[in-house]
């Protein structure tokens, strides 16, 4: 189990870069993938596609709800077709294609939601993505995709593309450690153990599984031994592993680059609340709108650094 | 109540050459259609019948004449596609199916009703010969022009037809997919759209103006048609004309009129979601069997 994890953390790698460059090799392996942009594919890195097969790529100017509703066409006539732009926009401006279309009538769309969480930290709230998983969480037939480094950007997009029916990919746009070994193997849908231990478990997902890590490490230090699940896939939900570990660890956290409000921490909170109680705090944005900043700061002033995590994994056990 | 309308409906191979007798066979059926609408709405008391009136002539024509698809094959590869983004108006649309053979005829009269395949507004998953869903408005084109785009890719033949209504033309996302398509000039792309002048609380020229229609199209890149909607000969005409179009989009704005073949509806925006009583059902019949009539040689 422990070797999934590097020790120390790999180089730090562009997150929009790894998703370019696995969207790449996607194109080569898959001649049924196109994908769609609305103007931003030198943002999400979706250009060296472009470049790649410009036959298989279509800019459709700055309409994301053109974009959802011609990916659709070009799925509905047997292509996997991804359309992206920046996270925000699919689950606000796009949304009623996205339940319609994608969600009523079933499509093989992908979304790649571009710039998710604050990780477009310099452009300010209106860039910033913090409701997306909760708003499209709640879409029937949607499943929700959060890689949270490099490698599982690389292992899951071909998964994304193969799954049937849409998939939302949210993705980080800046530069994150490498976190896992060549033998980490994500299977969409199932939540993979990091870490052991027995006295609370940490459920995360995205890049802030990085700053879990740090969290766990630091905990045993002082003699609490956390679990570590990563929650690559928050919807469907593995709520086998979530009872699971609920049951034999008694108290839970949830860590997500969100608002607490509908996310991962509200997804494992009904799941729990029905099948297994145990206390349960939720890190992540404490419903509001964050600033403008640089990154690792927004994140650490709005709700997700290390210490808050260890704070909640304290707060939990302290509730048993 | 007797059900005029035969069940395995006369196709007319694709072509140019209209005879007399095909022209009038088709408008009469048209508005049995209708009457068959009529009799759907009445006895679910729900459903649209106005934009259903004025959608009669040119579907009848799209799934009786023009359009290469196969009801026994409903997911054939090649098919040409229709994408009816009016949804509301599905009542045509699902007796016309029915008519064509994807359904039985006997199953019309489930429409809106409690486990009915005949959604309230088209489900592609339960309705065979439905493409994609449709009510919330404004999709048509850009779904079009996304399917019209795959066409192209797969080096196929087929085309793509999007009805739209009026006072659908409201929706943005409509415009985008205008510029998208003209962008791509995407000739196997037609739209149809139904011009009744009518939508949900008034006339458009009130609710939401919309000329110069024409210009507006024509601006957006597009090879911009005009014909008299229920006229069945310009409607055959028209959808043939379009075919010879290269390089760019086509519309077809089909002048209609909102509720068509019954006076007391026509125009009127009552009649956009309004179920009849038993005596404005009688009077509406009896308005449509006159106007089957008129077209019996």
């Amino acid at each position: 189990m422990a070797d999934l994890i590097r020790k120390p953390f790999g180089e730090p790698v562009v997150m929009r870069k790894a998703y370019g460059e696995a969207l790449l090799a996607l194109g080569k392996s898959r001649k049924d993938v196109v994908v769609l942009s609305a103007d931003v594919s030198n943002s999400d890195f979706s250009y060296m596609f472009e470049t790649a097969f410009p036959d298989r790529f279509f800019n459709v100017g700055i309409a994301e709800p053109a974009l959802v509703d011609v990916a659709v066409g070009l799925a509905k006539s047997g292509h996997v077709a991804i359309a992206n732009t920046f996270a925000f926009l699919f689950a606000t401006r796009a949304v009623e294609m996205v339940r319609t279309h994608l969600c009523y009538g079933d499509t093989n769309v992908k979304l790649a939601g571009a710039y998710a969480g604050l990780s477009d930290s310099f452009d300010g709230p209106t860039h910033h993505a913090i409701t997306d998983v909760a708003i499209l969480r709640s879409l029937p037939r949607m499943s929700i995709v959060v890689p949270s480094d490099p490698l599982a950007v690389a292992k899951l997009l071909p998964q994304v593309a193969a799954w049937k029916g849409p998939v939302y990919f949210r993705l980080c746009r800046n530069e994150v450690p490498q976190i896992y070994t060549d033998a980490y193997e994500p299977v969409m849908g199932k939540g993979i153990t990091l870490m052991d231990g027995d006295d609370a478990t940490i459920f995360a997902t995205g890049v802030l599984v990085s700053r879990s890590i740090q969290a766990v490490e630091q905990l045993a230090q002082e003699g609490i031994h956390a679990r570590l699940v990563e929650m690559h896939t928050v919807k469907p939900l593995d709520g086998e592993i979530v009872a699971k570990c609920a049951k034999e660890t008694g108290a839970v956290v949830t860590v997500e680059e969100h608002t607490i409000i509908g996310g991962l921490g509200g997804a494992i909170s009904e799941y729990l609340g029905e099948h297994a109680p145990v206390p349960i705090q939720r890190v992540g944005i404490n419903d509001r709108f964050a600033e403008t900043g640089p990154y690792a700061d927004l994140l650490d002033k709005y709700g997700m650094s290390v210490e808050t995590i260890i704070t909640a994994v304290r707060n939990v056990i302290s509730r048993k | 109540m007797d059900s005029p309308i035969e069940s395995a409906a006369r196709v007319y191979p694709y072509g140019v050459n209209h005879s007399p007798e095909m022209i009038a066979d088709l408008s009469r059926r048209a508005y049995e259609y209708r009457r068959q609408v009529l009799r759907m709405v009445y006895n679910r008391k729900t459903g649209h019948i106005g934009g259903a009136f004025s959608a009669a002539e040119y579907l009848t024509a799209l799934y009786f004449h023009q359009l290469r698809l196969d009801p026994a094959n409903p997911g054939w590869e090649d098919r040409d596609r229709l994408i009816f983004s009016k949804g509301h108006a599905c009542a045509m649309l699902y007796t016309v199916l029915a008519h064509r053979g994807y359904f039985p005829v006997e199953e019309l009269m489930t429409f809106r009703g409690f486990n009915s395949r005949l959604q309230g507004h088209p489900e592609p998953q339960k309705t065979p010969g439905i493409e994609v869903p449709a009510g919330p408005l404004g999709h048509g084109v850009a779904i079009g022009a996304g399917m019209a785009l795959a066409a192209r890719m797969a080096g196929s033949r087929r085309k793509i037809y999007v009805v739209l209504g009026d006072g659908e033309i409201n929706s943005g996302v409509i415009w985008e997919g205008m510029m998208v398509a003209a962008k791509f000039q995407l000739d196997n792309l037609k739209v149809i759209l139904d011009y009744n002048g009518v939508q949900q609380t008034g006339p458009t020229t009130r609710v939401m103006p919309t000329e110069p229609i024409v210009d507006k199209w024509a601006s957006f890149n597009w090879h911009v048609m005009e014909i008299h909607g229920h006229n069945m000969a310009e409607v055959l005409n028209a959808l043939d004309g379009a075919d010879e179009i290269h390089g760019r989009p086509v519309v077809i704005i089909a002048r209609t009129t909102k509720g068509k073949g019954v006076s007391f509806m026509e125009n009127n925006s009552y009649w956009h979601g309004s179920p009849p009583t038993d005596e404005q059902f009688a009077a509406a019949d009896y308005e449509l069997k006159k106007g089957v009539e008129q077209w019996r040689i």
